[in-house]
């Protein structure tokens, strides 16, 4: 059975050239790069040149560049940093209720040790808007943190607007980017972002590595004390494949972006079209246009996500939920209870991430298998009447 | 995650819908939570369950559990269903991850719903004329 891969916001393959740029960092040129001998000035030079391709990605300097383990880590630094090197400004912090959870439970952190934090609401696809945050805005906010894209339901924030408002305003901007990077042209500098977190395994690169950009002129305490790597933003020998993988991932995923943004979308504008001429009763979830080109996200009536997936996995297709029976939680997705939905319906939704590798044979075996598991799960189900 | 046997149950329940003429129904649990189960017994007049359905909203393991508890309780008498627990429930489905044992006690008590519904209409019988059939709620999703 040949299996479609349909969950690439939660991880994507690592592509071959990718891997084939890494493997030279770990069995040839292994040194440290923090060594002054030829073995660790090399493996620093694969660093500069990743430091590089990152910052190029995004309209930043390399300087601006600190690598770390990943995108929580990077949500962590900025979050815990700001606040504990700018606390004398206020200790007031703006973000959504629809945050990842490596910026809600940072922030619940910081509310513990006396931080105000507020959670802004959203409408009914999961946007905030400029003037919410505007409205929230306080003499004491030193932090506002709002995500690019939505990893749920793929929803885009008006990033630009709000990075204009914190710049007039004075206020700290940083974004979560982890589900942008690679899938939307992003431009710091433009945008007005002063910080934003990314990961490699996202965009085709390797697992446990990220990065957080940090605008010059921004001090941020480290959140890893120890050796003086990273401009002694973010102690620990480097991931020097990881980082290298990183570049390189980056650079791929930039190149064409546009093309393969518009083919994403054509595929995946295809599901949201027809899923719903072929299954009675299910609701796209997300902004319809303003939406990550890979996202897809359906709740489907009377059905449950998990046993969704289970049939779908069994027929070889992998997607994912924001069921609370595949977290182990009893509360459903945080994110589509935000937006409004009841619980029955927030139990019920599946979500399919695309990657530029996607096909269309892949999308015309959702067509067909997704019907079937939605009737099939229908007939078991007390809810349904149908 | 789950054993062969959970996806086989899974994959092939048994028992599954509602059954021509029963005369006990149970519906536990909630969608909030994401797991509902509902369970129709016909009991004979020898008190032996001849016949038995479910209809279950939830995960792998809530279709599962049901589907084992029809089969466990099939053929028994009703005392002897009321002593099914979830433990041999998840012994015969060859095990549960952890945070799914909660499955495993819906059923349990979906079976005793159902056999308590049918005392009362056996209670009822003998009293006045024969109980309304209960519909399942409507649920409003």
């Amino acid at each position: 059975m040949k299996r479609v891969y349909l969950d690439n916001a939660a991880t994507t393959r690592l592509l071959p050239e990718v891997l084939e740029e890494m493997v030279p960092y770990m069995t040839e040129l292994y040194g440290n790069p923090s060594s002054p001998h030829d073995f660790g000035q090399k493996a620093a030079s694969g660093l500069s040149m990743a430091r590089q391709q990152v910052a190029d990605a995004i309209n930043a300097d390399p300087s601006e560049i600190i690598f770390m383990s990943g995108g929580s880590e990077a949500d962590n630094t900025a979050i815990r940093g700001i606040a504990e090197r700018y606390s004398k400004k206020g200790k007031h912090i703006i973000t959504t209720a629809v945050e990842h959870h490596a910026v809600l439970h940072t922030c619940q952190l910081l509310e513990r040790n006396g931080y105000e934090v507020t959670y802004l609401p959203v409408d009914e696809y999961g946007m905030v808007t400029v003037d919410q945050v505007r409205e929230a805005m306080r003499p004491d906010t030193v932090l506002v943190t709002v995500m690019f894209a939505n990893n749920e339901v793929g929803t885009i924030m008006p990033i630009a607007e709000i990075g204009a408002l914190c710049h007039e305003k004075g206020v700290y901007f940083h974004t979560d980017a982890v589900q942008a990077v690679g899938h939307l042209p992003i431009d710091v500098k433009a945008m007005h972002i002063d910080m934003l977190s990314m990961s490699a395994h996202k965009f085709h690169g390797p697992k446990g590595v990220g990065a957080l950009y940090v605008r010059r002129g921004i001090v941020l305490p480290p959140l890893i004390y120890g050796g003086a790597q990273e401009r002694n933003r973010r102690a620990g020998t480097e991931n020097v494949p990881g980082i290298v993988g990183m570049g390189k991932a980056i650079e791929m995923a930039l190149d064409g972006l546009d093309e393969k943004a518009e083919r994403m979308k054509a595929l995946r504008d295809r599901l949201i079209r027809e899923l719903p001429e072929r299954i009675p009763e299910i609701k796209l979830n997300g902004h319809p246009t303003v939406r990550l080109p890979n996202n897809v996200n359906f709740s489907i009536k009377y059905i449950e996500g998990e046993s969704i997936l289970l049939m779908l996995d069994l027929n070889g297709i992998a997607a994912s939920s924001g069921s609370a029976c595949t977290s182990g939680s009893l509360d459903p997705s945080h994110v589509l209870l935000a937006m409004g939905l009841t619980h029955e319906i927030a139990h019920g939704s599946v979500r399919m991430t695309l990657s530029d590798e996607t096909t269309e044979e892949d999308i015309e075996k959702v067509l067909e298998v997704l019907p079937m598991v939605a009737e099939r799960l229908r007939k078991m189900s007390p809810l349904y009447h149908g | 995650m789950y054993s062969e046997k959970v996806l086989d149950h899974f994959q092939n329940p048994r028992n599954m819908g509602e059954i021509e003429g029963y005369n006990g129904m149970g519906m536990v649990g909630n969608a909030k939570c994401g797991d509902i189960m509902q369970m129709f017994i016909r009991v004979n007049d020898e008190g032996i369950i001849e016949d038995v359905g479910f209809k279950t909203f939830g995960c792998g393991a809530a279709v599962a559990t049901s589907s084992m508890a029809t089969e466990m309780i099939k053929g028994k008498s009703v005392d002897e269903a009321l002593k099914l627990s979830n433990a041999a429930v998840v012994e015969a489905l060859e095990g549960l991850p952890p945070v799914k044992i909660h499955c495993s006690v819906l059923a349990e008590e979906a079976v005793k719903a159902a056999v308590d519904d049918y005392r009362k209409r056996k209670a009822g019988e003998a009293g006045e004329a024969q109980p309304e059939e209960k519909k399942p709620e409507e649920e409003n999703v």
